[in-house]
């Protein structure tokens, strides 16, 4: 099982400069807000589900830019749908994450679909992603996020990750206005 | 959201140059999806039936909390001469639902209103960044008829 934040943090340091990032709500936006607060950054806090779809919309909107999305299991979880809409529409400069530690780790660590029988990958996989995998050890962790940056979407890696207690750490505003206006006007 | 009283829009929005028509699943995803678009400088209208507008709850704070401009133009069902029992509970509830979630709503009967409430719609939505519906109703679709074999 692999350390969230390292995830995240490997995702994002050498991150390229056309590369907009959303996060789904819960853990996947403390991680990322924890990498560092960038205006190419929006931050899921609510509305579970969205994110999915918002990042879509964001790929479909900006062809020349790569999206990515970080989100959780139970968050992807609330709209599976999404990914045959994906699979459907086929953005090529979409690709998502899964942070998947198999439970609801802001409500107590009920566990998720994912620690039963659903594979997140095989799903997107059969629903029409060009590349998708799952990885669970720190040995093969650098491979599965190269995927990430192939240049032929939809791409969707599952991080298998750790239920671990972390420090909280807040996105740039809990004031969406605020967050939307920022992340808008950073995007050319 | 494919629906029989959007089905010639659809349509005409497949074949519109420029316009990007898509699929979806379930009407909320196409809150998010609208939200994201307009997020990177594009705009969009969500068609939908009554029924999808209870589906679209919670996605609704999206819009509401980061003041993105949302256009929606929703077909009624459960009214104006209904067949179908089930469709009655949402179409009564959706203008209460949209009015709950603080979408601007118009209903149109007439159809030579369509074109000006809904020009009036996205000026609305997109001028003062907020969510705005257009209800066609029944009445003006007319009642999907429904007979055994």
């Amino acid at each position: 099982m692999l350390h969230r934040r390292d995830v995240v943090n490997q995702l994002l340091q050498a991150r390229d400069a056309s590369l907009l990032v959303v996060s789904g709500l819960g853990s996947p936006t403390w991680d990322v807000a924890a990498s560092g607060n960038d205006v190419r950054n929006f931050n899921f806090i609510g509305t579970m589900g969205q994110a999915g779809p918002f990042a879509l919309g964001l790929a479909l909107a900006q062809p020349n830019k790569r999206v990515l999305l970080i989100t959780g299991d139970g968050e992807l979880l609330m709209g599976l749908g999404v990914l045959a809409t994906i699979g459907s529409v086929q953005p090529e400069n979409l690709a998502i994450v899964v942070l998947d530690n198999e439970a609801y780790a802001e409500t107590g660590g009920q566990p998720t679909a994912t620690h039963g029988r659903t594979d997140l990958a095989a799903v997107a996989e059969a629903c029409g992603f060009d590349h998708t995998c799952t990885v669970a050890r720190e040995a093969d962790l650098a491979d599965a996020l190269a995927l990430v940056h192939e240049p032929t979407g939809p791409i969707l890696v599952v991080a298998k990750v750790l239920l671990e207690p972390l420090p909280m750490k807040f996105p740039y505003s809990f004031d969406g206005v605020a967050a939307i206006n920022r992340f808008r006007g950073a995007i050319e | 959201m494919p629906d029989g009283g959007h089905s010639d829009l659809i349509k005409l929005c497949d074949a519109q140059a420029g316009m990007d028509t898509v699929t979806l699943t379930t009407e909320e995803d196409g809150v998010g999806l609208l939200c994201g678009g307009w997020a990177g400088k594009r705009r969009g209208v969500l068609l939908i039936q009554s029924s999808g507008v209870g589906n679209c709850v919670n996605a609704l704070a999206l819009p509401a909390v980061c003041r993105i401009p949302l256009l929606m133009i929703v077909s009624m069902r459960g009214e104006w001469g209904e067949f179908i029992p089930w469709q009655v509970p949402m179409g009564e509830a959706t203008p209460k639902v949209l009015q709950a979630m603080h979408v601007h709503t118009q209903r149109v009967d007439d159809a030579a209103d369509v074109g000006p409430t809904v020009t009036a719609a996205a000026d609305f939505a997109f001028n003062t960044r907020r969510s705005a519906a257009v209800l066609l109703s029944q009445k003006l679709l007319g009642a999907k008829q429904f007979k055994e074999d």
